[in-house]
């Protein structure tokens, strides 16, 4: 193989692993990461808001043809909500607008992910995988207000 | 060369009954991008709902299309360079099976019994002929690939000393990872869904039948991919007017697709659950390792492209460029492969985005995927795909291309169109527009008070796009069904443009054995799904669900009332 190819290859390889560092960068010191997951339980299916601290939540969000429950989450300014999602039918999606929480509903399996609401204003929630006829209108929204 | 009637009837089959289900296939595409931009406010047009053609739209231009093309030109290189053919019996079963499979999925699609799209997820319920229709195409696919084998045994003792064709590396390359990658979706298919599709168990473990589609679901990208690729290595270099710059580069490139096609499926599942996040970065990596035989390809065939300029007496860095055989009807086959692979630089660099695990959370599921994949399967794949079907069926059929400007400028007219398409769709997608959406019925409907204007110029920049391909889509059907439907006036050959290597390279031992790279390939696999498979099992929990497009009411049947107290 000519030396630019070779070189190529090595080029090629070293910005992957730059991109790698990049990535895991994120995910240790900023706690950018994917979501993880917790053994699936029956508990996960009843829709709740549960208010830990002053500042901390624990919602159960479960998705179903075609409505997330709760669809409306109202919590103030400044908290943190450790999510846990799953579906009751098929699978759903689960994108929160300007938040990159992105998730997938999947019956059988719990998601879970933690989100912080530094900002006041309203999240839009949208499935975003086909889930029936009535895909198109399932949407949720968080309400986030200052106290 | 001369090839037997059967098998010259069998290869124009397998160009001509894709390419006309087609037809429905773009015309679903001319319809979502309709919808999507707010100008229809239905569920549906002319009986058919939006996911009905979406469905049809991913299996027909797909699924379909792809595999019967990667069977017909694997029946041609094998049969070319070889200077064999393969045994009759498995040609003809092959097609059979292929063509059975076909109907049973377009019934299945057309009567509304099968409209959980492409993907066909559990627990949205299809209907069995289409989990058994999709595998007995595929099973039809694999057929052709053991008549190949035999006939290659068979050269290989009468050639001991002369290496593998490239041609004939990637067509193997890619059915073998077509038959590894189709097992899992066999399983999941035959054992999982259709009993349960079919009502004769009332559960089905959801993470465990995605995890097997997406084992599957990967590495079909790259049998979409790999037809193209041995084109670009073993006849661009020839229509160019060049010779290629490294085959030995070629070889090693293939051999890496085997080794990372299939242990990758995860990185499709970034976001969902059941799987732990290591799993999830082990697959980010494997997935980044795939990257380099892609930047190999782009830096090999674009020394190829600078030596072709260069001969026509370009100048300067990037003189060659402006050197080459552009819409030269002599040479139409040129444009539908150079087209192809500037499409494919982005398609690749916004394949990276979605690759990079914690980065893919800003995207997952939203338009920008379709803006992506369009730009490597509706890019280089398809392109290639009907660039390479109208040329071969005019060689052996032995008819004169009809319309030939118009097949020469349709792959410059369909890129042009698919930058406004992707830019809609990506930059929506960047936006939160979300993916597999009849859009017009709510987001993009200023009457529903689901309204979001931001989606308005994003969804009408991609109604422009989707317009712009259609049209050279219909210029594309004209001149391809005119020309089946003239007389033939020449002899009928098989024949392929040959390109010869430019440097001559000592081959290398490594690259002319593929054992070590079918063990490698193999550990990989283990390696990467051993762990995520006990994650399913540790994680997840079959659910007694089963789901009709229509209804959120559970679909009864026999056995789910029967069991319904030991059921959990
Ligand atoms: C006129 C040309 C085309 C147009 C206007 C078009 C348009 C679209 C649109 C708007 C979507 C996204 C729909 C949604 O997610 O709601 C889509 C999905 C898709 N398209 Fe195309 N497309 C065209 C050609 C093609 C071709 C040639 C191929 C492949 C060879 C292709 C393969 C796919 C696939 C696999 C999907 C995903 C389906 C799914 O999400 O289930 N398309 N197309
Ligand atoms: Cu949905
Ligand atoms: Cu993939």
């Amino acid at each position: 193989m000519n030396k630019y190819e070779i070189r190529v290859m090595l080029v090629t390889g070293c910005v992957m692993i730059i991109f790698l560092f990049a990535l895991l960068y994120n995910a240790f010191s900023r706690k950018i990461d994917v979501p993880s997951c917790v053994p699936y339980s029956k508990i996960f299916e009843h829709p709740q808001l549960k208010k830990i601290d002053d500042t901390t939540y624990e919602l159960y969000v479960v998705a179903q043809m075609w409505a997330f429950a709760p669809d409306e989450i109202d919590i103030p300014t400044g908290s943190t909500v450790d999510l846990f999602l799953t579906s009751k039918d098929v699978v759903h999606g689960f994108n929160i607008d300007s938040k990159a929480v992105n998730l997938m509903a999947v019956p059988g399996g719990v998601n879970t992910a933690t989100i912080k609401f530094t900002e006041p204003g309203t999240y839009n929630i949208v499935c975003h995988e086909y889930c029936g006829a009535g895909h198109q209108n399932m949407l949720g929204k968080f309400v986030v207000k200052d106290e | 060369m001369k090839i037997s009637s059967s098998l010259k009837r069998v290869i124009l089959t397998e160009f001509i009954l894709p390419l006309t289900l087609l037809i429905i296939g773009i015309y679903h595409g001319l319809m979502q991008v309709f919808y999507r931009a707010g100008v229809i406010h239905q569920a549906s047009v002319m009986h058919l709902s939006y996911y009905q053609g979406l469905t049809l739209h991913g299996v027909i231009n797909a699924i379909v299309l792809t595999t019967f093309f990667a069977v017909a030109f694997g029946h041609v290189t094998v049969t070319f360079y070889l200077k064999k053919e393969p045994p009759k019996l498995s040609y003809i079963v092959s097609l059979w099976l292929m063509v059975i499979g076909t109907l049973m999925d377009a019934y299945a699609m057309l009567t509304g019994k099968a409209q959980a799209l492409y993907t066909f997820y559990a627990p949205l319920k299809d209907s069995p002929v289409f989990y058994v229709g999709t595998a007995i195409l595929i099973i039809g696919s694999w057929t052709a690939f053991f008549g190949w084998l035999k006939i290659w045994f068979q050269w290989r003792r009468e050639h001991p000393r002369t290496r593998m064709p490239l041609a004939i590396l990637g067509t193997f390359v890619n059915f073998i990872i077509w038959v590894v990658c189709t097992l899992p979706a066999a399983y999941s298919t035959i054992v999982l869904l259709t009993p349960w599709s079919a009502g004769w168990v009332a559960t089905v473990n959801v993470p465990l039948t995605r995890m097997l589609f997406w084992m599957f679901g990967h590495a079909l990208v790259y049998f979409w991919l790999l037809p193209a690729y041995v084109m670009y290595y073993t006849i661009l270099p020839k229509v160019a007017g060049s010779k290629l710059f490294s085959s030995n580069a070629g070889r090693l490139s293939f051999l890496l697709f085997l080794i990372l096609s299939v242990p990758v499926g995860v990185h499709h599942q970034f976001s969902e659950p059941v799987f732990t996040p290591g799993t999830k970065f082990f697959m980010a990596i494997l997935t980044y390792g795939v990257a380099v035989p892609s930047f190999m390809t782009a830096f090999n065939i674009a020394a190829t492209l600078e030596y072709a300029g260069r001969k026509q007496g370009s100048k300067g860095w990037l003189g060659w460029m402006l050197h080459l055989p552009y819409l030269k009807s002599k040479n139409f086959l040129f444009g539908y492969l150079i087209c192809g692979l500037i499409l494919f630089i982005f398609g690749g660099l916004s394949g990276i985005v979605n690759a990079s695990y914690s980065l893919n959370a800003v995207i997952h599921n939203t338009a920008w995927v379709p803006g992506h994949f369009h730009m490597t399967v509706a890019g280089p794949v398809f392109l290639s795909i009907i660039g390479m079907s109208i040329y071969l069926y005019a060689k052996l059929s032995g008819k004169d291309i009809k319309y030939k400007y118009f097949a020469t400028v349709v792959p410059y007219i369909w890129m042009i169109g698919l930058v406004f398409f992707s830019h809609g769709m990506m930059a929506g997608g960047l936006m939160g527009e979300p993916r597999r959406t009849n859009l017009g019925m709510s987001y993009t409907n200023p009457e529903s008070p689901l309204f979001n204007n931001h989606w308005v110029p994003t969804t009408t920049s991609t109604l422009i796009g989707g317009i712009i391909m259609t049209t050279a889509a219909l210029l594309y059907f004209i001149s391809f069904f005119a020309t089946v439907f003239s007389k033939p006036v020449r002899e009928q050959v098989l024949e392929l443009p040959v390109s010869e290597d430019l440097h001559h390279e000592k081959p290398l031992p490594i690259l002319m054995n593929m054992k070590p790279w079918l063990v490698v390939m193999f550990i990989l696999i283990l390696f990467a799904y051993i762990p995520a498979l006990r994650e399913v099992f540790k994680y997840s929990s079959s659910v007694k669900a089963k789901y009709d497009v229509e209804s959120p009411v559970l679909i009864q049947d026999s056995v789910n009332v029967k069991n319904a107290g030991q059921v959990k």
